[in-house]
């Protein structure tokens, strides 16, 4: 569940610049908060970067069990929707 | 009985003429269509459905026809048959042995005026609504940042390659998995529902497209299934119904947390949450960044302000930055109101209210010192960190010179620090730390 702490970081950074929209910090807490916010900005980025597409296909198996396999789009059978006949 | 009936003509049994009679009317009406009114409904336990028709204009001799429906017909009628209902039925008429009754064995029924699947779809829309399956307030959203698409529908179908298109064309790093599933014909609306279910319990799905390519009612029939409509809204994961071209709806599109028109549609919605996700962490660094500075650039000015005008002086600077900030204040006060709900209207009057009355107060000390103000905001926006540092100030380092002190309490007696200069450094040693004593009090010292 990487998505938790990824939307954690990212309610995070937001009151982050919510803080230091409102002020009346003193200036290490600023950069601190700064500083923090970079980071969590870092983060969030190298989540998305680490993101890729990746196609996959469940299939029974013999025993009804499901697997996944890589998904190949093959030829459009017909016009329509291509339902098995 | 008259003497010599018997010679004269053929006497049967009750089997033999009900036999006969059977055999007639069968001959008679192998096939009949038939238009009545329901009453007297019944499905039994065999999923059998027993009814009477009868015309519309009843008096007491009015004829009624019993009408049975054989499960393996029954089960076909998608919509719902009750009392009341005008239809026309198809079948044969035949014989009840036991019972000596007549009656029409129906194996299609239709209701009048309007067609089986459309009177279905309208049945069933009612019901689920009246449910409240269809209320804005139980649609979920769809994720903050998808990641997994779970899409159910065929993997040979239009559908699914729109949706790969989509995704291609636009880069989108997302993962999908396809449950396979029969989207038009028997059993479909059994495969769909399963596929949601399956999908809907595994983790990693982020949200769910459920749909088809476009096609006639009956190819897009299953979507109009009760069991498909069940599993859209049992589903623990948002789902997005994409079924067919932009006019057809079905009920999945009502009982989905979003409707796509098509496939693709739906495959954009998701690749724009993923693009609005990226846009808004760079908008917040962005953000950050340009507080960052203008609260750097605040406390520069308070800085400047307190080397070149002692402390007494700190307060009307503080008058004079306020008045710096009073368009700013504004603008925000605005976009605040702007992006937030009406709860906020009265924090806007205080936000301008205040900016008001700073502007008098400002106004007011401002006007016997215009020409103090001007030299000042020049003398301060020339002020950078470095200008800094080259008027004669240091900045202290510890850790070898890895982190700035920001504040005394960082410091430890006996710790080695480095002080540098605009230009040059040197090591020192810290020999004592007084974290109470004022900077103030030492120009004050200065100065007297």
């Amino acid at each position: 569940m990487t998505n938790m702490t990824f939307e954690k970081a990212l309610a995070e950074l937001e009151q982050i610049v919510a803080k230091l929209e409102k002020g009346g910090i003193s200036l290490n807490e600023s950069l601190a908060l700064f500083e923090k916010g970079v980071k969590l900005t870092r983060f969030l980025r190298g989540e998305l970067d680490k993101a890729e597409r990746k196609i996959e296909i469940l299939l029974k198996d013999e025993k009804g069990a499901l697997r996944t396999e890589d998904f190949e789009p093959g030829e459009p059978e017909e016009d329509d929707d291509g339902e098995a006949k | 009985m008259p003497e010599g009936l018997v010679e004269r003509e053929r006497v049967y049994s009750v089997s033999e003429v009900t036999e006969l009679v059977k055999a007639a009317l069968e001959v008679a009406f192998p096939q009949v269509l038939v238009e009545g009114e329901v009453s007297g409904y019944k499905r039994a336990a065999s999923g059998h459905v027993f009814f009477t028709l009868k015309d519309e204009k009843v008096s007491l001799n009015s004829p009624v026809l019993k009408a049975v429906m054989w499960q393996s017909h029954a089960r076909k009628v998608a919509f719902e048959m009750k009392d009341g209902l005008k239809v026309i039925c198809r079948g044969k008429i035949s014989v009840y042995e036991p019972r000596g009754d007549y009656q029409l064995y129906v194996d299609l029924v239709e209701p009048k005026g309007k067609g089986a699947l459309q009177l279905a779809f309208e049945q069933l829309k009612a019901k689920l609504k009246a449910e409240g399956l269809f209320e804005p307030g139980r649609k979920k959203k769809l994720p903050l940042r998808p990641r997994t698409i779970g899409v159910v529908t065929s993997p040979t179908g239009a559908a699914v390659r729109d949706i790969l298109r989509v995704l291609e064309r636009r880069y989108a790093k997302l993962r999908v998995l396809i449950y396979p599933a029969k989207v038009q014909g028997e059993g479909a609306a059994r495969e769909i529902a399963e596929g949601l279910d399956h999908l809907g319990a595994r983790p990693e799905i982020d949200v769910i497209i459920v749909g088809r390519g476009g096609g006639s009612i009956e190819d897009l029939w299953a979507f109009n299934e009760e069991a498909v409509a069940r599993a859209i809204a049992r589903s623990p994961k948002p789902v997005i119904s994409a079924v067919g071209h932009e006019i057809d709806f079905t009920i999945a599109d009502f009982v989905a947390d979003v409707r796509a028109s098509t496939p693709s549609a739906a495959a954009e919605m998701v690749i724009e949450k993923e693009e609005a996700f990226q846009e808004r962490i760079d908008s917040l660094a962005r953000r950050a960044a340009e507080l960052l500075r203008y609260d750097l650039q605040e406390r520069r000015s308070g800085v400047a302000d307190l080397a070149r005008h002692r402390i007494f002086q700190n307060f009307r600077i503080r008058l004079l930055n306020l008045g710096q900030r009073l368009d700013d204040l504004d603008g925000r006060a605005r976009n605040v109101v702007r992006a937030e709900r009406q709860g906020l209207a009265e924090m806007k009057g205080r936000a301008l209210l205040q900016a008001e009355k700073l502007v008098h107060l400002v106004r007011a000390k401002q006007r016997d010192r215009e020409g103090a103000w001007e030299r000042l905001s020049a003398a301060l926006n020339a002020l950078s960190p470095l200008a800094v540092l080259k008027k004669g100030y240091a900045l202290v380092w510890r850790d070898g010179g890895l982190r700035l002190v920001r504040k005394v309490e960082e410091l430890a007696a006996g710790e080695t620090v480095i002080v540098s200069f605009y230009k040059g450094e040197f090591q020192a040693q810290v020999r004592g730390v007084d974290r109470k004593k004022l900077l103030e009090s030492r120009f004050l010292k200065e100065s007297s």
